[in-house]
């Protein structure tokens, strides 16, 4: 076997010193369900979606490094069970009314649900009240459908270098804060061409009179499963 | 607005030059600000935020993360009592219900006139003299009720807290068995000057012979941790201290603080002179306030007996200082790397590891953490040696631990044995006469029921950080479960998924088993839930919150069956109490508008 090359579920995977198990896997086509990672940041390890077992021991394949030799258990039924009911924590956590949510169809959390067969969210949802801020006016915050993935503020911090977003509280009762002195969105100098406007996995964030531009039906995961999408998750820039 | 400004010089300024404005430094400034405001106020925050060049979302997030700080008035007197199994068994419940009738207070509300509020918090390591609160962050044990109405009182008389009587704040060691540890009797200094002449090279040799391995409960080996720090490439290195000592049931590092501090501080130089530190940084748990006063007294006195700064003992370029950082109400930050988060002025969620905090700790440099426990052996083995201390305890667990035991038995308080001890003995040694169970080491520790009984401490046998709780016969060890799983769920960071939502999911579980609602599909979702928070947890919290439900669930079935429900489901709501609402906005009552039993 070649020296930078190690096994996904039989599967030979090669991959370039320095890069984490998810991304050598899905340059390779191999798809690992992941939630709080984005192609350019540096991985959060937050969501445990992409929990693989690594020779014999758990670990989350995004912050991982993929080293020569190792034995990567991904696609069994005993993972993706766990990652179900990981999707179903999410789901009944927040409020996520698909039908009525502009980001239906785009959606990473509504994409892995199909993918992983989830048929019902299983608990009783929590139901919790959360923040919608529409102040600013090029986006909505709807914290309903936050699901805690720390991307978009890893983004504003690190590359919009704003720093607008931050995770406060803690627990359950962990929430996005806003770095203006109202703690509303329409201080901050954020813009829709931020990064941090593009990168969040769910409907959490979304850029104002976009909503429909793409009718429902024919956005991306409407037609592919998002496990047939591994180039467009190693390339994406939005 | 002249109220804030004058706060602003006479309070905040002071404090901001004392930690020379240094954000580092935010939880200790917070924690000042609020002993002299009594919350933190929103100015407060915007003028730390200026002066520290700190996002305000970053103080607001620590505000937020940590159960001590507050950002609206909490009362004058701001009462927490201390709510860990053991303090249940000792009767706070009803001590709590005494003191909110006697106030006239709802948990959790701050009293009209601002005067005082009422709460629970997390076990604050009383639990052999409990039950115990904490009365602005000082800690007052052995509640009885004519102590809590003595309190009322003094409350209601508006007495400053330097006036309350100080017997009650006094905090028994209850030190019932001394081994090498508790009986030792060096002279301060000794032991660093022992270890000065061994050079770091041996006296690093000394600790690997030792084959002494780390108190703070996953018992790493100390010297191959030391060595990986001192090899770690870094501009410089730091020595941490973890006081933090949350976990429910474990006291005894509080008692190593209060009458081992010396051994404690000089096992700190001697990683520091091992390492090449020059900056220890002990974190201690916010519910150990009272002693920081004490603790800083004897630092200054090492200063004073050059036993700290610099050329240390005489010897050159041997420079090394202690400073204490409290923290704020997290137990997530004993877990090594959410501490150095914590020391960082952050919110305690853990990092990704690796890397380890040997090669990037605190501030991103080599940094070693250990235990308190730990730190104070080092100091043992540099004074008698490494081959000395390998011959006590057993072959893999070499020498002593120091056991926290609490619960029902005569005699709570500290036991010192040497690893290898078996439980039985323990019980007997503590008058424990009619135990049916044992939770060793906390509520992520292991429940052992009494077959087991004849089983060790060691860390090939059990494993324990220190805490030992013993339940009698007539115990209900689904409730104590429930107790502790709801501290899991309590001090969740919410930084991962399976944690965050499954200790709420857990907790949910077992009050819908204990309102009687439950059957054994709710018995099957725990055990569902066990195995994801156990495999997929971010961090050791997560990945041992199932442990007290599940090891009950094996050991102590009849606990739980006795409540449910001889049927495959039962909804967790009841559908006629749902519809209360409704009847109020159709404001009628009558039996029509109710349902009937048969749903
Ligand atoms: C949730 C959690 C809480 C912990 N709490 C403590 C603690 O209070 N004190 C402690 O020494 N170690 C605690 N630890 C263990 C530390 O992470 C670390 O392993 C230990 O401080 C290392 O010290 P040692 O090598 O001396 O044992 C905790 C770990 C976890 C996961
Ligand atoms: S708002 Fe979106 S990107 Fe930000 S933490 Fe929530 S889910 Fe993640
Ligand atoms: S396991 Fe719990 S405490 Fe640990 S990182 Fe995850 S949410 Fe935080
Ligand atoms: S993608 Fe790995 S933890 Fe979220």
């Amino acid at each position: 076997m070649n020296e930078n090359t190690f096994v996904i579920d039989g599967t030979p995977i090669p991959f370039e010193p320095g890069q984490s198990i998810l991304q050598a896997a899905l340059k390779a086509d191999v798809f690992i369900p992941h939630l709080c990672f984005f192609p350019g940041l540096k991985p959060n390890g937050s969501c445990k979606l992409c929990t693989v077992v690594v020779n014999g021991r758990p670990g989350s394949a995004c912050t991982l490094l993929a080293r020569p030799g190792i034995e990567v258990e991904n696609n069994t039924p005993e993972l993706n069970d766990r990652r179900r009911l990981m999707l179903q924590m999410l789901f009944v956590e927040g409020n996520h009314f698909c039908p009525g949510c502009e980001k239906s169809g785009n959606c990473q959390l509504q994409a892995l649900a199909y993918e992983l067969e989830m048929m019902t969210p299983h608990f009783n949802h929590f139901f919790p009240s959360r923040k919608v801020d529409a102040s600013h006016p090029e986006a909505f915050l709807d914290m309903n459908r936050c699901i805690m993935c720390g991307l978009c503020v890893q983004a504003s911090r690190d590359v919009d270098k704003k720093n607008i977003f931050a995770i406060s509280g803690r627990g359950m009762a962990s929430h996005i804060v806003i770095n203006t002195p109202s703690g509303r969105l329409k201080e901050s100098n954020f813009s829709s061409s931020d990064k941090a406007a593009n990168v969040c996995p769910v409907g959490a964030i979304l850029p104002k009179r976009r909503g429909f531009a793409t009718p429902i039906g024919q956005r991306r995961y409407d037609s592919l499963p998002i496990s047939t999408q591994t180039e467009f998750l190693t390339t994406r820039k939005a | 607005m002249s109220l804030v400004n004058s706060s602003v010089e006479g309070v905040l300024e002071p404090i901001l030059e004392r930690y020379l404005r240094n954000p580092h430094h935010l939880m200790q400034i917070l924690r000042e600000t609020q002993e002299r405001l009594g919350f933190i106020p929103k100015w407060a925050v915007d003028y730390i935020s200026e002066a520290l060049a700190l996002a305000r979302t970053q103080i607001q997030s620590v505000i937020e993360f940590y159960a001590f700080f507050y950002d609206s008035p909490c009362g004058k007197y701001r009462i927490l009592f201390s709510d860990n199994v053991t303090d249940r068994m000792q009767g706070n419940t009803a001590l709590l219900a005494r003191m909110l009738s006697r106030l006239g207070l709802s948990q959790g509300q701050v009293s009209g006139d601002g005067l005082v509020s009422i709460d629970t918090t997390s076990c604050t390591g009383m639990c052999d003299q409990g039950p115990a609160l904490l009365v602005n962050n000082h800690a007052i044990p052995r509640l009885s009720s004519q102590r809590v109405d003595a309190i009322c009182t003094l409350i209601k008389n508006q007495t400053p807290l330097e006036q309350w009587p100080s017997a009650f704040f006094s905090v028994e060691d209850n030190i019932r068995r001394k081994d090498v540890l508790l009986s030792a009797e060096l002279t301060n200094g000794q032991a660093l000057q022992r270890a000065i002449e061994l050079g770091p090279q041996g006296m690093l040799a000394e600790m690997k012979t030792s084959n002494f391995r780390g108190r703070g409960g996953a018992g790493f080996t100390t010297g191959v941790k030391w060595e990986a720090c001192r090899n770690a490439p870094g501009e410089t290195r730091y020595v941490v201290c973890n006081a933090d000592e949350g976990e429910p049931g474990t006291f005894k590092d509080r008692v190593l603080l209060n009458s081992y501090a010396e051994l404690l501080f000089e096992g700190m130089s001697i990683a520091g002179f091992v390492i090449g530190a020059s900056k220890g940084l002990l974190y201690l748990r916010a519910e150990y306030r009272y002693m920081l006063e004490k603790l800083q007294a004897t630092l200054e006195a090492r200063r004073k007996a050059q036993l700290l700064g610099k050329n240390i003992l005489g010897q050159k370029g041997f420079d090394f200082d202690i400073e204490i950082h409290m923290g704020a109400g997290a137990y997530v930050c004993g877990e090594e790397t959410a501490l150095i988060e914590s020391l960082e002025g952050k919110p305690g969620r853990p990092r990704i590891r690796p890397p380890f905090p040997a090669t990037h700790g605190y501030l991103g440099q080599p940094t070693v953490v250990n235990n308190v426990e730990t730190l104070a052996k080092a100091t043992l083995i540099a004074q008698n040696g490494g081959a000395w201390y390998k011959g006590l305890g057993t072959k893999l667990s070499t020498g002593t631990k120091l056991l926290s035991i609490s619960g029902d038995c005569d005699a709570p308080g500290i036991y010192e044995y040497p690893f290898g001890v078996r439980i039985s003995k323990i019980l007997e040694d503590c008058g424990a006469r009619n135990a049916m169970a044992v939770q060793v080491g906390g509520a992520a520790g292991t429940c052992l029921a009494r077959h087991e009984f004849g089983r060790k401490i060691a860390f090939e046998d059990v494993s324990t950080s220190g805490a030992l709780m013993v339940f009698g016969n007539n115990r209900d060890m689904f409730e104590v479960a429930r107790n502790f799983t709801h501290f899991f769920k309590h001090e969740s960071c919410g930084f991962c998924t399976p944690c965050r939502v499954g200790t709420t999911l857990l907790c949910n579980l077992l009050d819908k088993i204990a309102d009687g609602k439950a059957t054994s599909y709710e018995m099957n979702e725990l055990s569902r839930l066990h195995q994801l928070l156990k495999t997929s947890s971010h961090c050791g919290l997560g990945q041992t919150a199932w442990r007290p439900v599940y090891d009950t669930m094996q050991k102590f079935r009849p606990s739980y069956d006795r409540r449910l429900q001889q049927k495959d489901f039962e909804p967790a709501f009841a559908m006629d109490a749902a519809l209360a609402p409704a009847r109020e906005i159709m404001e009628r009552d009558d039996a029509d508008a109710h349902l009937g039993n048969e749903l």
